[in-house]
């Protein structure tokens, strides 16, 4: 079981807003996925390499060329606001 | 009060590949045209997939060679999670436990006091760059814009040990390290661009009774000039004196805190930390497979290194006997300049004459036509030929100079000049040095004898020795080409013995 705390740290990490009643449930389920993975603790690894990567491929790789970009237009269609150049975000407060 | 300033820097520079780090979109400056060069790969839309671009794990490499860095056989990606409107994955593909490189050093020598020292790094990693934000200037709370053509360009974080004493150091180890960036071409590191780009952590080390105690780390974020980070850092210092004197905070009492600088006010002002800043939750990024080099592939790419900035101030030093301010300044001008110096010395054998050749003639050359050497329209094979008739006695170090001026007028003109053109001023302007003594000593006479110069003469025998020099004048313009020091030895022998 997660704490109530725990839980809203991660929530605000993923930028969600979670209710008391959430909280506390999703803190339910969450325990109960991580009290499932933690099968997997009884497993000796002592002796194994960590793994980087599932594939055992390694060095894909691709020859420094350009390719056509998409069209300003179309990178920007999927924009919640724009002034046809620039993504438009709520301000962002660098200075304290 | 007594203190050790502490200074660490994280340098991020750019690549110079033709392409993004993942994807084939142009890795190009171009603020002037927002989001042209974007693509689904590098603004993150779902079903795309990174491919790594080899060429810019190569210039990678070859840069931690140049820092002395350890490199691994086997390296992997990891993806770094937070939010901020310029990562439109929401993740940055970065490299977290395995880094290419690890382990090196930097050695730097203070104007100063002329001491050498070594700023050893812990690490350099490849990684992308993230979008640029621009916010609105009016303090009327507008949006912000976000231009993404840098988003997903590959980018080199360096990171030094905390081993940088003053800012002074700091700014000699930054101009250093791009010095040996542009002369290894992996980044032009124009911090005004922001191919370079530096953030400091400052603190101080108390002495007292004794003790040596550690004050609060402070980053000082996104330095964009030279001059910005001495003078940010000096701030810095001075400010954290102040508070220690005030308020005896130790590291650890406080969170790190992260300030700006502000150029125009000359001090750094705190900043709003990104809240959990630091819970990145790192892992493997599954779309990319890890990378492994062989140490064959290694030596290769060792192959194509050129001499460093250091080791060709060394050997213009030792194997040249330039000064070691000459062989600075020379070698500090960039790897074309230090080129065209290394042809010159070839052609004319006689490096300390190129040298006050390149730092001075040419040097003043460069700075009235606001040109750089590249652009030179002497090539460094016609100065050299030039030099090597000096050097050689053919001309004097003043029909030299006529020479040079002479090359530089037929080239504003239009004309193309070459080592024959230098053949062509000497014989033209009977430049050439007038060795026949037989034909000095007419011209000597004939000044002597001249009534003009019936004072002058009279003076020199008298023991005047300065009233020789328009008769020297008078002689040198008779002949051209004579040397004179040798006129003048000869006009006081045949007046005073
Ligand atoms: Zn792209």
């Amino acid at each position: 079981m997660l704490s109530p705390e725990d839980v809203q740290k991660v929530a605000t990490l993923a930028r969600l807003k979670l209710s008391e009643e959430e909280l506390e449930q999703i803190g339910h389920q969450l325990g109960e996925i991580l009290d499932y993975v933690a099968v997997l603790d009884e497993v000796d690894v002592s002796e194994v390499e960590p793994m980087a990567h599932v594939a055992d491929v390694f060095n894909a790789f691709r020859a420094d060329e350009t390719r056509v970009s998409l069209p300003r237009e179309e990178s920007l269609s999927n924009a919640p606001k724009t002034d046809g150049k620039y993504f438009l975000v709520p301000q962002i407060l660098e200075n304290a | 009060m007594e203190f050790t300033p502490i200074i660490g820097l994280e340098v991020h520079v750019q690549l110079l590949t033709k392409s993004k780090l993942f994807c084939g979109c142009p890795n190009l400056f171009n603020p002037d045209n927002p989001n042209v060069q974007t693509c689904p790969v590098c603004i993150g839309l779902p079903g795309s997939l990174p491919v790594m671009n080899q060429e810019a794990l190569r210039l990678s490499q070859k840069t931690a060679m140049a820092l002395n860095l350890n490199l691994a056989n086997f390296t992997k990606w990891d993806r770094k999670q937070y939010y901020y409107p310029d990562l439109p994955k929401a993740y940055q593909i970065s490299q977290f436990d395995l880094p290419f490189s690890y382990d090196g050093w930097v050695e730097v020598t203070l104007p100063s006091s002329g001491e050498t020292t070594k700023v050893r790094l812990i690490r350099a990693h490849l990684e992308e760059d993230a979008g640029k934000n621009m916010h609105d200037e009016s303090g009327r709370g507008g949006d912000s814009k976000v231009d993404l053509n840098r988003t997903g360009t590959p980018l080199l974080e360096i990171v030094s040990e905390p081993d940088i004493r003053s800012a002074e150091e700091a700014r000699v180890f930054l101009e250093e390290l791009r010095l040996l960036l542009r002369y290894i071409e992996v980044s032009d590191c124009n911090m005004q661009e922001g191919s370079m780009r530096c953030d400091a952590n400052v603190n101080l080390h108390v002495h007292e009774d004794g003790e040596k105690i550690p004050t609060p780390i402070v980053e000082v974020k996104n330095l964009n000039s030279f001059r910005g980070v001495e003078a940010a850092i000096e701030h810095e210092i001075k400010r954290q004196i102040k508070a220690w004197e005030t308020d005896r905070k130790r590291i650890g009492d406080v969170p790190k805190e992260t300030r700006g600088w502000d150029a125009d006010r000359g001090q750094t002002f705190g900043q709003r930390g990104k809240e959990d800043a630091a819970d990145y939750r790192y892992f493997p990024d599954p779309d990319l497979v890890p990378v492994t080099t062989t140490d064959e592939q290694f030596d290769a790419i060792r192959a194509t290194l050129c001499v460093f900035p250091a080791d060709r101030r060394n050997s213009y030093v030792s194997d040249l006997g330039l000064s070691d301010y000459d062989a600075s300044v020379i070698v500090d001008q960039g790897r074309e300049y230090a080129d065209y110096f290394d042809e010159v010395t070839s052609v004319c054998g006689d490096g300390k004459q190129a040298a006050n050749w390149l730092t001075q003639d040419v040097q003043r050359e460069l700075n009235d036509r606001k040109i750089e050497i590249a652009e030179f329209s002497i090539l460094a094979s016609v100065l050299g030929t030039v030099l090597q008739k000096i050097v050689k006695g053919e001309i004097t170090i003043k029909s030299g100079r006529a020479v040079f001026t002479e090359l530089l007028a037929q080239s504003d003109d239009g004309s193309d000049v070459t080592a024959n053109s230098v053949d062509t001023i000497i014989a033209d302007k009977g430049l050439g040095k007038v060795q026949d003594t037989g034909k000095i000593d007419i011209a000597i006479q004939a000044v002597i004898g001249n009534e003009r110069n019936a004072k002058a003469v009279e003076d020199v025998r008298g023991g005047k020795q300065q009233a020789v020099g328009p008769l020297i004048g008078q002689v040198m313009r008779e002949l051209k080409g004579a040397d004179a020091g040798s006129v003048r030895q000869m006009i006081i022998d045949k007046l005073t013995s």
